[in-house]
């Protein structure tokens, strides 16, 4: 069989990109990649990184022979150096045998360049994956061949996707200790396309690769592997999708006001969705204001158009009253406002997150008092959203936001950018959490991603009703569907 | 108000380095509105010099919202001085130097306390008084983490204590694009707008916006000696020869400027830019390699960072 590709139509928000096919035209053509690796202590997600960075020549000289000096004189058959060392970063960590955090590291091919977030595949893993993974664009899963699917794997898929990851990789590792054998290969790829649908991510590729031999990594290892004849893992990577925020419609958060001189008035910012050009419509949130856009003004030029990502400076046709913290949107395409939001956070102090605490809020540039209430947690061995009113460090919840002024905000499925915001304690001034929004609540309490009019209802006998609840899917979707027993009578 | 443009028939950035001109200007805007005193930690360098038109574009068509402070240890190359000078008249901008008075009394140099001491006392510690005296609560520096090994960790926001110290275990968690800008009383970060450029990246910055440098980048017939295996800049009276150096004429470029005792110069041929990218573009040593500091001692990176180092 051929590669493990389930799936290549795109999400909303994602586009192909147009690699050059000719390099060799000035620069690379595409952002770099970000992506997180993932896997159990020991799967060989040490020498996969450092493979990748050693087979596309990112380790300097210098840093081998450090590495060399440095290391027990260990090395592989290959006459490698230890790849650990050349991983871990900091001397306190190195004493003490531990990974703390998220390292970074950076490699390219002539064609795209990527930064890979480096996580700990042990204790504090949910905290540290969450930050690799937020701003990660694609995942690659490790397994070692000998063991297949681990728990752990089902974990970090379901991390990754419920940070927004819609691209997985699912490296089987170690393939030379399992006699490169294809049987074995596609039990596991199978197993763990069924885990990834179930967290609604469909583009999957699994590849058998040996991070010791170098085989199927950068270089490919057709000789002990005929069967297989996907991509290697650099060329999948090279090919993975980015999202490029264009669900939803025009939104600017607006970091500060330049008043230079006489005349000039410009809200500074960069483009968090849609597009926008001299002429369009906008409102200004939350006040509510409307205004047209009279130009967008770069260092290199006044532009005719901007796009997500650009870092620009807006000008208004008219003087409105607009402030750091203010989104600027479209006006056709607004984002939701109100005082009261449903989201998911992932609790990352010790202190864990407690109910009825006044938080700071920051999304985008706003900061703002948030109190909060957990009301589940996501158990992630049974992958079930179970009563909670108290989320301790690592934990996955959901939480009921309550603001004293308006906020502003899209769903984090439709726009990573101003769906996401982290929560700081007042007191010591910590990130403790990372949230993703989900929807709105009415005065009801009820959690609304939809009118009533547009969702699905799913009606359910009672005893599958409180299981199905708990569930992955019901949660994900819980602002789309409208589920009810039997017993219910249709609309409230 | 007349807009100036000064991009008019440059052709547009690589959406690669697109990605991380945008990304530098954000963290520039978003520090220049959360903090109360920034400043920008200038060392005429290659860094440096991107890192400051990247904070020129990110103000544009405001001037910068905050000072320069360079760290002059008093054993920087004349064409460095010269250099930073030109570009302060340029630009209009507030450029404050700093040298450690204590040092200076003591005559310390690199050759009387070696060159760890030495760099403790003329940066790290000078470093710190120029921070305390304007009471600065963010300093923009260029590091990378691709540089060295234990800056691969480093935030975007990395947090000091009151005393400039910096501790791996209580940095805070970063997400998305999400900066938490909250500080105690004293306490300040540092602030590295460069996180995830790369070396050729910051080459192919230079090239594609025409960023001028200092010129002991490109190589040149120049006056050096051997020392350590390293091969310095001569013609400095306070560097005395040692028995049995001796000064010879080599075409030399620098990688890195630092002081001229501890800084390396390598054989090139490389007199511009497109030879210096083609250079290193085959390299394969790391640029860190030509800087003394850094072979102290293992983790000795780390090590000054906890110190308050930038
Ligand atoms: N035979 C074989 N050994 C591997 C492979 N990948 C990693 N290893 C070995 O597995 C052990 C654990 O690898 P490491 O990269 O440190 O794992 P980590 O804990 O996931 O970072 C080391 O002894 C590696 O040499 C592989 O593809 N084949």
């Amino acid at each position: 069989m051929t590669a493990q590709t389930l799936s290549q139509s795109l999400l909303p928000g994602e586009d192909l990109l147009d690699i050059d096919p000719n390099p060799q035209t000035a620069g690379r053509q595409a952002r770099p990649l970000r992506f997180i690796t993932c896997g159990s202590v020991d799967d060989g997600k040490s020498t996969l990184i450092g493979r990748l960075l050693w087979d596309t020549k990112a380790v300097k000289e210098d840093q081998a022979a450090a590495l060399r000096r440095d290391s027990t004189g260990k090395q592989n058959e290959l006459g490698l150096p230890d790849f650990a060392l050349l991983l871990d970063g900091l001397q306190a960590e190195r004493e003490q045998g531990i990974t703390i955090d998220v390292a970074y590291r950076y490699f390219a091919t002539d064609r795209r360049s990527f930064i890979v977030a480096d996580t700990p595949g042990h204790v504090q893993y949910t905290r540290n994956m969450a930050t690799g993974a937020s701003t990660a664009d694609l995942a690659v899963l490790l397994v070692d061949a000998r063991s297949g699917i681990l728990e752990q794997t089902r974990r970090h898929a379901t991390i990754a996707a419920m940070m927004g990851i819609r691209q997985f990789v699912l490296a089987v590792n170690k393939i030379d200790l399992s006699n490169y054998d294809e049987a074995g290969f596609q039990t596991i790829a199978r197993a763990f396309r069924e885990i990834a649908l179930s967290l609604g991510v469909r583009q999957v590729t699994a590849i058998p690769v040996s991070a010791l031999k170098g085989e199927n990594i950068v270089m490919r290892g057709d000789e002990l592997m005929p069967w297989y004849s996907g991509p290697t893992l650099v060329e999948v990577l090279e090919k993975a999708t980015q999202r490029t925020g264009q669900t939803t419609g025009f939104r600017l958060p607006v970091q500060r006001v330049s008043r230079p001189g006489e005349g000039f008035r410009g809200y500074q910012g960069t483009v968090a969705g849609g597009s926008i050009k001299p002429g369009d419509s906008v409102v200004v949130l939350p006040s509510g204001v409307e205004a047209n856009v009279k130009a967008i003004v770069t260092y290199d030029l006044v532009r005719n158009a901007a796009v997500h990502g650009d870092a620009i400076t807006l000008v208004l046709d008219r003087p409105v009253d607009v402030a750091r913290g203010d989104m600027i949107a479209a006006i056709d395409q607004r984002p939701m406002t109100g005082r009261a939001f449903t989201a998911r956070l992932v609790a990352l102090s010790p202190d864990g997150v407690v109910p009825g605490k006044r938080y700071w809020l920051k999304a985008g540039s706003r900061r703002q008092r948030v109190l909060l209430r957990p009301t589940s947690q996501l158990d992630l061995s049974t992958g079930n959203w179970d009563d909670a009113n108290f989320l301790p460090v690592n934990g996955i919840g959901v939480v009921e936001l309550d603001f004293e002024d308006v906020a502003v905000f899209d769903s984090y499925e439709t726009n990573r950018d101003t769906g996401a915001f982290i929560l700081i304690d007042p007191e010591t001034l910590n990130t403790v959490a990372g949230g993703m929004i989900d929807g709105k609540r009415s005065k009801s309490g009820r959690f609304d991603a939809l009118p009533d009019a547009d969702r699905a209802t799913v009606t359910l006998p009672a005893r599958l009703l409180e299981a199905f609840l708990k569930t992955e899917f019901a949660r994900a979707h819980a602002g789309e569907i409208k589920v009810t027993g039997p017993e219910e009578v249709e609309g409230e | 108000m007349n807009v100036i443009e000064h991009g008019r028939g440059k052709p547009p950035l690589d959406p690669h380095l697109k990605a991380l001109e945008n990304e530098a200007i954000h963290i520039f805007r978003e520090v220049a509105a959360e903090f109360e005193r920034p400043v920008m930690l200038y060392s005429i360098g290659k860094d440096s010099s991107v890192l400051l038109h990247l904070a020129l574009k990110a103000f544009h068509p405001g001037k910068l919202p905050f000072p320069l402070v360079h760290i002059d240890t008093g054993w920087k190359f004349p064409e460095m001085i010269a250099f930073r000078d030109q570009v302060v008249a340029r630009h209009g901008l507030d450029l404050i130097a700093h040298t450690n008075p204590d040092g200076l009394r003591d005559n310390v140099t690199p050759f009387s306390h070696g060159s760890a001491r030495y760099t403790d006392i003329m940066k790290t510690q000078a470093l710190k008084q120029a921070l305390d005296m304007g009471r600065y609560d963010a300093a923009f520096g260029g590091a990378r983490r691709d540089e060295e090994a234990s800056r691969a960790k480093e935030r975007i926001y990395s947090f000091r204590t009151s005393d400039h110290a910096w501790d791996p275990r209580n940095q805070r968690p970063e997400l998305w694009s999400i900066y938490n800008g909250m500080i105690h009383p004293g306490e300040s970060v540092r602030a590295f707008p460069l996180s995830n450029w790369t070396e050729v990246d910051i080459w192919r910055y230079i090239q594609a916006e025409k960023i001028e440098l200092v010129p002991l980048y490109f190589a040149e017939r120049r006056k050096v000696l051997e020392r350590d295996g390293m091969l310095i800049a001569a013609g400095d009276p306070r560097i005395a020869l040692l028995p049995g150096e001796q000064v010879r004429e080599e075409m030399v470029r620098f990688r890195t400027l630092g002081c001229i005792p501890l800084t390396g110069g390598v054989r090139s041929t490389a007199t511009t830019l497109d030879e210096v990218i083609a250079e290193l573009e085959i390299a394969t040593v790391s640029e860190r390699q030509g800087r003394a500091i850094d072979r102290d001692q293992a983790g000795s990176m780390e090590k000054k960072k906890r110190e308050g180092y930038f």
